[in-house]
C-alpha cells in the first residue's frame, strides 16, 4: 500500500506539472462561455493539440499509434494536474474514452493507424452511435438495419434511426451498432461498424433536453453506403465489441462533474443560515458534507484502484460500475441541498443568478441524466449482481426467441 | 503508486484466514455469547498471541514482531470478519498504541513485550456517562498521583489488566495509564452490552494509584491521536465484517426459494445486494488510504481516519441490516447469525464515539484545508 508516486510517477508529475504551467494559464479558463459551442470547441482541439504535441495526450494508449505508452495510472496522475487548472471539454470523451479503445481492440493496424492519432489530436470528434426510441437499456435490441447491398461490392446499406446521440452534431466519425440478421436471437444477429457522419443519408436532428439545453440529437440513416472494410470484428459479433465499448464507457463517466461536496462548501461559508449565523454551521450541512466528502473521495481511491488493476494488465471489469452508481446521484443531491440552502434565491437562474449557482443548476439537471445515460442505475446495479456476485440473470422473456418476433411496446 | 496490500501481506492474509477458520468458528463466538460468566474466549485469544498477532507492530526490541501497521490492518480485516470474541481491539489498536504513540522508553520496556505475550489486557476508559464526550466536562479528577472517578462504559474493563483513563489534574486533561491488577482503589463491575461477544464494564476510581502517560495538560490531543489510530484499524474490521455479511447474503439468497424461484433472481434482492457492494468497495478504499496514512505518519491521519471510520461505519451497519433482511423471519432469530453481525456492527460503531463526532471531525479538516 503505497499512496505516495513512485519515483518514475513523481517525474512524470513534476513533468506534468510543469509543463501545464507553461501552458494552462494561457487559457482563462473560467471566462470561456460554455454554451458558446465552436467557440468551445475550437479552445477545446487546439488544447487537444497541444497537449498532443507534448505527449500528454492519451498517456496510456499503445505507442505504435501515437500513444505514450505509459501505465494508466500514469493518466490518472496527468487528468489529476489537469484537473487542477479547470479544464474540461466534453468533445473528446466519447471518442477517447470508448469508441477509439473499441476501434484498437478489434479494428485492424491499417484503420487503427488512419483514426488513432487524429482523435488524439482532437483533430477529429467521435460519437456513439448505439440506443435507439426502441433500445436503451437493452440496446441489443437494436433494430437499425444493415445490409448488403446486391450490387455484389460488399458494402453495406444501413436503414434506421439511433437517439440520444451526444455530440453527433459535431462529430466526424460514429461507431455504428447495426443489426445484420433478424431471424437470430437478438444478440447473435448484430454487427458494429465505423462511419463517416457525413455520409449521404445521414441526417441529425438535435434534442431539445430537459435541461433547456440540447447536447445529444436523433441520427436517421437513409440508405447510406458503408464499405465492408469498415465493419468493426465479424459479422454478427457485433454486441461482443459493444461490450467493449459499455465496460470502457463505465470507467470513462465514473467520476462526475461540476460542483460538488468543495463548491458546496464555499457557497455555504457564504450564505446566511439560521439566526443569520453562516449556513456551514448548521450541523445538518456539515453531516451531509462529510457523507458527499466519503462518497467522492471514495470514488476517486477506488478508481486508483482500478488503475492498479490496469496497470497489472487487467482490463476493466464490472468494478468500474460503482464510479457513476454513487457520482450520478451525489451531483444531483449537493446541487439540491446547493439550492436549499440558497432558500428562495435558488430558484434565480441566468446572470440574476450568477456563475456558481448556474453550475449547480447545471448538475441538478445533469446529475439525473448520467443517472440514465451509459447504463443507468438499475442496469449498473444488476451488472454488479450478476457479473461480480455472481446472482442469476433476470428472467429473459427475449432470449431464445428470433429477433424479428420479440414483441415490441412504446 | 500502489492500491494494493503487497503480495506478503496478501498471504498474511490468506493465512490469518485459514488460521482463524480453524480457531474462530461461529461456534466460538457464540460460546461468549451464550454465557454470561464468559467474557471472553481464551483459548482463542492464547492462541492468538502464540501467532504474534498482539505484537504485529510493536519493536523487536520489545518482543513484537517489528511490522507495519498494513500488517496489522490485514489480521484486522480477517478479525472482524469471525466476529472474534476477545479483546484484540481494546489491547492492540488502542493501548499498545497509546503506548507506542506516548509511553517513555521505561513504560514501553514495561508494557510492550507483556502486550506482545499476552499477559497484558489493556482497555481506554474515556466515557462518564450518556451522550457525546465532552472533554472539558470530564469529572474524572488526578490528585497526588491518586484517581478518582467513575467511567463507564469500558469495552473489556472488566477482563483488562490496564486501563488508559483520561482524567484531569492541575495542568487539565491528561491519560493516564493504571495498572488495574495491583492497583488499590478500583472498583469493576461487568455490565450487560448490546454485543456480548465483548464485554464491558464500569470502573470506579477510589484513589486508585496512577502514572501519567505522555505530557501533561495534551489529554485532548493525545485522545485524538489515539482515537485516529484506532478508528483506521477498526475500519478494518468493519470491512470484514461488511464483507462477511455480503457474502451471507449471498450464499442464502441463492439457497432460498420463493415462488417458485431463488430469491436471489430478484431484482429487489440483487439490488440490494449490489448497493452493499458499493459501499463496502468505498469503505475498502478510504480504509486502504488511512492504512497508509497511519503507517507513513501522515499529517492528513484526522482526515483520512475520519473518512474511514464514516464508512466503515456505514457500511457495516447497512451490511448487516440487509443481510437480516435478506433473512427474512429466520434472520430474526437467536440461532441464525445475522445478529451477532448486526451487534458487533453496533459495537464498533460506537466504541470510538459515534458517527456524528467522526462527520464533524471530518468537516474542520476540509474547512481547514480549502480556506477561502
Ligand atoms: C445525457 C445522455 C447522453 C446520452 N448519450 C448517448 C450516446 O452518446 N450514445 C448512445 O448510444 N446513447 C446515449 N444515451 C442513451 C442512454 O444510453 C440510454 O438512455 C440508456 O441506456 C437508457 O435507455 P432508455 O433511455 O431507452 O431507457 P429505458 O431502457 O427505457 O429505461 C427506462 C427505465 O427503465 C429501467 N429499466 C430498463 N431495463 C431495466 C431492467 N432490466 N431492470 C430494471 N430496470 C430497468 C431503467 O433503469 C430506466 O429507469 C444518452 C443518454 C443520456 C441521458
Amino acid at each position: 500500500m503505497d499512496f505516495n508516486d513512485s519515483p518514475e510517477e513523481a517525474e512524470f508529475r513534476a513533468r506534468a506539472r510543469a509543463w501545464l504551467a507553461a501552458n494552462a494559464p494561457e487559457v482563462n479558463w473560467a471566462q470561456l462561455d460554455q454554451s458558446d459551442e465552436p467557440a468551445m470547441k475550437a479552445a477545446g482541439q487546439a488544447w487537444q493539440a497541444r497537449k498532443a504535441d507534448a505527449g500528454f495526450a492519451c498517456i496510456s494508449w499503445p505507442r505504435e499509434w501515437g500513444g505514450g505508452g505509459e501505465s494508466p495510472v500514469m493518466q490518472a496522475i496527468f487528468d489529476e494536474e489537469e484537473g487542477a487548472y479547470g479544464i474540461a471539454f466534453r468533445f473528446f470523451g466519447i471518442g477517447l474514452g470508448m469508441c477509439l479503445p473499441t476501434l484498437m481492440a478489434v479494428g485492424d493496424a491499417q484503420t487503427c493507424k488512419r483514426f488513432v492519432g487524429p482523435a488524439l489530436r482532437g483533430d477529429e470528434i467521435w460519437c456513439q452511435l448505439f440506443s435507439e426510441p426502441g433500445a436503451g437499456s437493452d440496446v441489443a435490441a437494436s433494430r437499425t438495419r444493415a445490409v448488403r447491398a446486391n450490387d455484389g461490392s460488399g458494402d453495406w446499406i444501413v436503414n434506421g434511426q439511433k437517439v440520444w446521440t451526444s455530440g453527433a452534431h459535431y462529430s466526424d466519425y460514429g461507431l455504428l451498432l447495426a443489426r445484420t440478421d433478424p431471424d437470430v436471437p437478438k444478440h447473435k444477429g448484430l454487427t458494429m461498424f465505423w462511419l463517416d457522419m457525413r455520409s449521404p443519408g445521414i441526417e441529425v436532428r438535435p434534442i431539445h433536453q430537459a435541461s433547456g439545453d440540447s447536447e445529444f440529437n436523433e441520427v436517421f440513416f437513409a440508405d447510406v453506403r458503408i464499405r465492408d472494410c469498415q465493419r468493426l470484428g465479424e459479422i454478427g459479433e457485433g454486441w461482443k465489441v459493444a461490450l467493449i465499448t459499455l465496460m470502457n464507457e463505465r470507467l470513462a463517466v465514473g467520476m462526475g462533474s461540476g460542483p460538488g461536496w468543495r463548491e458546496l462548501l464555499a457557497l455555504a461559508r457564504e450564505l446566511p443560515g439560521a439566526d443569520g449565523r453562516p449556513a456551514v454551521e448548521d450541523q445538518a450541512l456539515r453531516e451531509k458534507l462529510a457523507d458527499w466528502y466519503v462518497g467522492a473521495e471514495g470514488i476517486r481511491l477506488t478508481r486508483l484502484r482500478v488503475m492498479t488493476a490496469l496497470s497489472r494488465g487487467q482490463a476493466p471489469g464490472p468494478e468500474a460500475s460503482i464510479g457513476k452508481i454513487v457520482s450520478a446521484r451525489q451531483m444531483q443531491d449537493v446541487a439540491t441541498e446547493a439550492l436549499d440552502r440558497l432558500d428562495q434565491f435558488g430558484i434565480v437562474a441566468g446572470e440574476a443568478g450568477g456563475a456558481d449557482i448556474a453550475a449547480f443548476d447545471y448538475n441538478f439537471f445533469f446529475g439525473g441524466a448520467l443517472r440514465i445515460a451509459g447504463g443507468s442505475d438499475e442496469i449498473l446495479k444488476n451488472i454488479i449482481a450478476e457479473r461480480v456476485l455472481g446472482l442469476p440473470a433476470d428472467i429473459r422473456v427475449d432470449r431464445d426467441v428470433a429477433f424479428k418476433d420479440i414483441p415490441r411496446g412504446r | 503508486m500502489n492500491f494494493d496490500f503487497s503480495d506478503d501481506q496478501k498471504f498474511l492474509k490468506r493465512e490469518a484466514r485459514k488460521f482463524l477458520e480453524a480457531a474462530c468458528p461461529i461456534a466460538t463466538t457464540r460460546s461468549v455469547l451464550d454465557s454470561r460468566d464468559k467474557p471472553f474466549d481464551e483459548p482463542l485469544w492464547r492462541k492468538v498471541v502464540e501467532m504474534g498477532w498482539t505484537g504485529t507492530v510493536i519493536p523487536e526490541k520489545w518482543g513484537g514482531s517489528g511490522l507495519g501497521h498494513t500488517d496489522l490492518c490485514a489480521i484486522a480485516e480477517e478479525l472482524g470478519r469471525v466476529i472474534a470474541p476477545i479483546p484484540f481491539a481494546s489491547t492492540v489498536y488502542v493501548f499498545a498504541e497509546a503506548i507506542l504513540a506516548f509511553g517513555e522508553d521505561r513504560q514501553c520496556e514495561r508494557l510492550l513485550p507483556a502486550i506482545a505475550a499476552g499477559e497484558a489486557i489493556g482497555c481506554l476508559a474515556v466515557g462518564e456517562g450518556r451522550g457525546r464526550l465532552a472533554c472539558d466536562a470530564m469529572t474524572t479528577r488526578v490528585e497526588d498521583e491518586r484517581l478518582h472517578g467513575a467511567k463507564i462504559p469500558v469495552t473489556d474493563g472488566d477482563i483488562a489488566t490496564h486501563a488508559i483513563v483520561a482524567a484531569r489534574d492541575d495542568a487539565g486533561l491528561g491519560l493516564f495509564v493504571v495498572d488495574l491488577a495491583t492497583a488499590e482503589g478500583v472498583r469493576r463491575e461487568p455490565i450487560e452490552s448490546l454485543d456480548p461477544t465483548r464485554s464491558a464494564a464500569r470502573i470506579v476510581f477510589e484513589g486508585a494509584e496512577c502514572e501519567r502517560l505522555g505530557a501533561a495538560g495534551e489529554g485532548k490531543a493525545q485522545l485524538d491521536t489515539v482515537m485516529n489510530r484506532a478508528a483506521v484499524l477498526f475500519a478494518f474490521e468493519q470491512l470484514g465484517g461488511a464483507d462477511r455479511c455480503l457474502e451471507t447474503a449471498r450464499e442464502y439468497a441463492l439457497e432460498r426459494y420463493a415462488f417458485g424461484r431463488v430469491i436471489a433472481s430478484y431484482q429487489a434482492i440483487k439490488h440490494k445486494l449490489a448497493d452493499i457492494y458499493v459501499k463496502n468497495e468505498l469503505a475498502r478504499s478510504h480504509a486502504y488510504y488511512g492504512a497508509w496514512a497511519l503507517g507513513a505518519g501522515e499529517s492528513n491521519l484526522p482526515l483520512a481516519a475520519a473518512a474511514a471510520r464514516v464508512a466503515g461505519i456505514q457500511s457495516y451497519d447497512f451490511a448487516a441490516k440487509e443481510n437480516l433482511q435478506t433473512h427474512g423471519g429466520i434472520g430474526f432469530t437467536w440461532e441464525v447469525d445475522c445478529h451477532l453481525h448486526l451487534r458487533r456492527s453496533r459495537q464498533l460503531a460506537l466504541a470510538l464515539g459515534g458517527i456524528s463526532n467522526w462527520r464533524e471531525q471530518l468537516v474542520q479538516e476540509l474547512e481547514a484545508r480549502n480556506q477561502h
